[in-house]
């Protein structure tokens, strides 16, 4: 096989897996959620439910593609395709497994944070660009949450780099061969873990949809296939976080027995259901308290572990 | 002048014999006349100037007594405003009443009460008396268009008497502008110095509102400067239809009032019925209603807890909540034959005896649901998140609480230990063991706590009534029973003609006038009776403990934000069909 060949079924093979299994987690998510409800969530369309997504799909592609009058047209448009866009070029770092992964590029770590950063500028742009009062509560809140949210995210990797060396993916997993960065990086991977689900906007980190106190925060003027957009964007966004985190933190493809692919999945679906979990258990907090507890507790951790790596990383590497 | 009461001896001393007249009713507690000009001064003395004084404005509602045929001897006017204010330190109530003429005046009482805003609005807008010196006085319950004052007797009840209805699109526009909200109206600006302020509707479809409920907020970015609630969009003339029900038929419409109370609002009406009528239920009727009632208790607070914690987030709690309410409507299903409004108490009884086995059901419910409430107070109580979000937020004291009428858990979870099944045992409360649970700091959190506590207080309750449920009838052996005990209608023809009578008409409840207030789910609710001597009430007053909690919103939300009010919204724990009857 060429190799443009080979780069092409890796993209195209990607592209698919991704927007399929983030369609599936739509019923995964939903039977999780009625599991753990002591209810059934949906179990009747085709086996085990398993259709309702595509028939919630013919309904959202047969809704009608309204735009409110008051709104910014322009910009009121543009915004659900860039949460979607930006996460898919994430997903080109990925190193899913050996040979699988559309881009390996030196700067992974940096490609991810700033394409992760980008998806802010979706949701701003929506709640601005609605014209309402609630979604434009709802995008403020975004903004400021992501950004400093964005801080500790990047932070939190730093001591990552130290220990591998270098910001390509695939030499951090290789470099874990010995050992998952977990241990070590301990607090980093909380960190991140938090930061991650801020990043993607859900439970307990909803703040900028908030249904309770927003109606549907930025979202709330959106209906039909953009709203559907703005729901698959936050199933990428959760599928790119588990796969950031497994990469980082869990050893990527590592592992006996079983495929590199295997793994991978394996360790990803995990953490996925982890942040699904986490929806169901837990309350929201207020806006004021997120931003509280971000810069005053979990900056100065992250900080803490920074500086404990580096000396430590320093201390290894001094000759005796 | 009426010697059971010593406030009588000294509202004289005060002010003098002359100015009173004390009229008698069926009520444990002295009905005072007083005349227009000085009815401010005897409220402003009772609230303030008596030694164990009258804090409390309880009620204000007023009569339309143009139509009355047997009129007590007292002050006659065109329409009545009673005030009923409740003293804790004497647990005595009093009602003062002022006699009106269709054109005359009434100096506000907003300034000794701030409660008396909403109250003197609605009567206001339900019977057009003006009140000198009332800040917004305006319709509260009735759309801002509406033509009449609806509790007037020459206003029509039913649709059927008022022609057809239309809705041209003019009109509709017309309508939809007098709801737009204008900030100058309320006293309110656009912008400060340093600002310019936002104006959010939240409601009348919100996911927190709990209902249709609405409120204009002004808002300098997330935090409020000002809120005003709007009420009125589920109001049905509660008390207008009990006017044209007979005593009996009006059972069911009580069920709608607090529509997660189920009976327990069939009991203060009944109650107040059975007093006109001088019946004494027996001990079974009296056990079962409490038992049914406290089901009623722990369902609305599992309603309570859900909503709660889905309103500050958590999404999974309402679905367990709302599975054990299942539990306990299957028990209530089996008994009653009903859910949600079982419409299950009879004036002098109940509906039928207890079905066979109904004592597995309970049984099996009371020890379903303990364990299941310690799981809860992990998921929600001791959850961080859930305490950052409630502890400290929407605090009020004890002072405020009896200002501003709040009753229930709201006044409970300041620190004092008011409760109407202890302070004034009724329907047998005070053969039960039971604690009252309070609180310390009248936050959002305490007075969740207070309720969860009081579901397991509920279902001491239901177990000490599972174990000494008393044997009896199930229904009063009185000829105002309604329906009337059958056994002998077959028999002879007084009997017959007695039975007939009273399911076809009704029964004629004598002269009079009867106020029982109960601890209901949400606080007080109180049912003030009077009777013309006629198959259908002349008035019914029903006072529910929702209303005067919203109107304290604006001075719990000042300095929150939007988070916040959402969190305060759920703690009050109100259904706005018991605000807006």
């Amino acid at each position: 096989m060429s190799e443009s060949a080979h780069a092409w079924l890796n993209i195209a093979g990607i592209l698919f897996a991704v927007l399929a299994l983030s369609a599936l987690l739509i019923w995964l998510e939903r039977r999780l959620i009625g599991l753990w409800q002591d209810r059934y969530g949906p179990n009747r369309v085709g086996p085990f439910g398993l259709l309702q997504v595509v028939a919630d799909m013919i309904k959202i592609f047969a809704k009608e593609d309204w735009v409110p009058p008051f709104a910014d047209k322009a910009v009121f448009v543009l915004a659900p395709a860039v949460i979607v866009l930006v996460t898919l070029m994430a997903f080109a770092v990925v190193p899913i497994a050996p040979g699988i992964g559309v881009a390996d590029m030196n700067i992974g770590l940096l490609f991810f944070l700033a394409m992760s950063s980008l998806s802010v500028y979706s949701v701003v742009l929506a709640g601005w660009a609605s014209n309402n009062k609630y979604a434009l509560l709802g995008g403020m809140r975004a903004a400021a949450q992501m950004l400093s949210y964005e801080v500790f995210m990047g932070l939190s990797l730093m001591g990552i780099v130290m220990l591998a060396g270098s910001f390509n993916l695939r030499e951090v997993v290789e470099s874990q061969r010995d050992g998952w960065y977990v241990v070590p990086q301990f607090i980093g991977f909380v960190v991140f873990v938090i930061a991650g689900i801020a990043e993607t906007r859900r439970l307990p980190f909803d703040l900028p949809e908030a249904e309770a106190e927003l109606v549907a925060g930025f979202h709330t003027e959106y209906s039909g296939l953009k709203f559907g957009l703005f729901f698959v964007g936050e199933y990428i966004g959760l599928i790119l976080i588990s796969a950031m985190i497994v990469t980082l933190f869990f050893g990527g493809w590592l592992g006996d027995g079983l495929p590199p692919l295997a793994w991978f999945c394996l360790k990803t679906f995990a953490f996925i259901c982890f942040f699904i979990l986490l929806r169901a258990a837990l309350p929201r907090p207020r806006y004021d308290q997120l931003m509280d507890y971000g810069w005053k507790a979990m900056l100065p951790l992250v900080l803490l572990n920074l500086a404990v790596t580096g000396a430590v990383v320093l201390a290894g590497r001094m000759p005796p | 002048m009426d010697n059971r009461f010593p406030i009588c001896q000294e509202l004289c001393r005060q002010f003098g014999e002359a100015p009173f007249i004390f009229q008698d009713t069926r009520d444990d507690f002295p009905t005072v006349w007083v005349d227009p000009g000085q009815a401010l001064d005897v409220l402003r003395y009772l609230k303030s100037g008596v030694e164990r004084p009258y804090r409390m404005l309880y009620d204000l509602s007023a009569i339309d007594e143009r139509l009355r045929k047997h009129r007590p001897a007292v002050p006659q006017g065109d329409f009545t405003l009673a005030y009923h204010l409740l003293s804790f330190e004497r647990n005595e109530d009093i009602r003062i009443k002022v006699a009106l003429t269709e054109s005359s005046k009434m100096p506000s009482a907003t300034g000794i009460w701030p409660a008396a805003n909403w109250y003197e609005r609605e009567a206001w807008d339900m019977f057009g008396i003006e009140f000198a010196g009332h800040p917004h006085l305006r319709r509260i319950l009735m759309p801002p268009t509406w033509q009449g004052h609806p509790l007037r007797k020459d206003h029509p009840a039913r649709a059927t008497e008022m022609g057809p209805f239309t809705l041209p699109v003019a009109k509709e526009r017309a309508e939809q502008e007098a709801l737009r909200f204008h900030p100058e109206e309320w006293g309110m600006t656009r912008s400060s110095d340093s600002t310019d302020f936002m104006f959010l509707n939240m409601g009348p479809n919100h996911p927190s509102v709990h209902g249709v409920f609405r409120i204009a907020l002004e808002l300098d970015g997330e935090e409020i400067v000002d809120a005003v609630p709007d009420i009125g969009y589920h109001h049905r003339g509660a008390e207008k239809m009990a006017e044209r029900q007979t005593w009996h038929t009006y059972i069911p419409y009580t069920d709608r009032i607090d529509y997660l109370g189920g009976v327990m609002n069939n009991l203060p009406y009944v109650l107040a019925v059975e007093k006109l009528a001088g019946i004494e239920v027996p001990e079974r009727v009296k056990t079962i209603r409490v038992m049914l009632a406290e089901l009623f208790r722990i369902a609305s607070h599992l309603v309570f807890y859900g909503t709660m914690a889905q309103d500050v987030g958590a999404l999974s709690p309402v679905f367990f909540m709302f599975t054990d309410r299942e539990r306990v409507f299957d028990i209530v299903e089996a008994v009653c034959g009903g859910r949600m409004h079982p419409e299950w108490f009879r004036i002098g009884g109940v509906a039928q005896d207890l079905p066979r086995g109904w004592d597995g059901l309970v049984r099996e419910f009371l020890d379903y649901l303990p364990p299941r409430l310690d799981e809860y107070d992990k998921l929600v109580m001791q959850n961080a998140i859930f305490k950052g979000r409630t502890q400290g937020v929407g605090c009020y004291g004890t002072e405020e609480a009896i200002e501003w009428g709040v009753t229930g858990a709201g006044l409970r979870a300041t620190g004092m230990d008011w409760d109407f099944r202890k302070k004034r045992p009724y329907s047998g409360y005070e053969q039960f063991e039971f604690d009252i649970p309070i609180g310390r700091r009248g936050d959002c959190y305490d007075r969740c706590a207070v309720r969860v506590e009081e579901m397991r207080q509920s279902l001491r309750i239901v177990r000490q009534c599972l174990e000494n449920m008393p044997a009896g009838p199930y229904k009063a052996d009185h000829p105002l029973t309604t329906p009337p005990l059958k056994e002998r209608t077959m028999h002879d023809i007084e009997t017959l003609i007695a039975h007939f009578l009273g399911v076809s008409w009704g029964p004629v409840i004598p002269p009079g006038e009867a106020f029982v207030g109960i601890e209901a789910t949400k606080g007080s609710n109180g049912y003030t009776l009077i009777s013309d001597g006629s198959t259908a009430p002349y008035r019914v007053r029903i006072r529910t403990p929702s209303f005067p909690h919203l109107q304290m919103i604006p001075l719990l939300s000042r300095g929150a934000m939007v988070p916040d009010l959402v969190a305060i919204l759920g703690s009050i724990d109100f259904v706005m069909a018991d605000v807006d009857r």
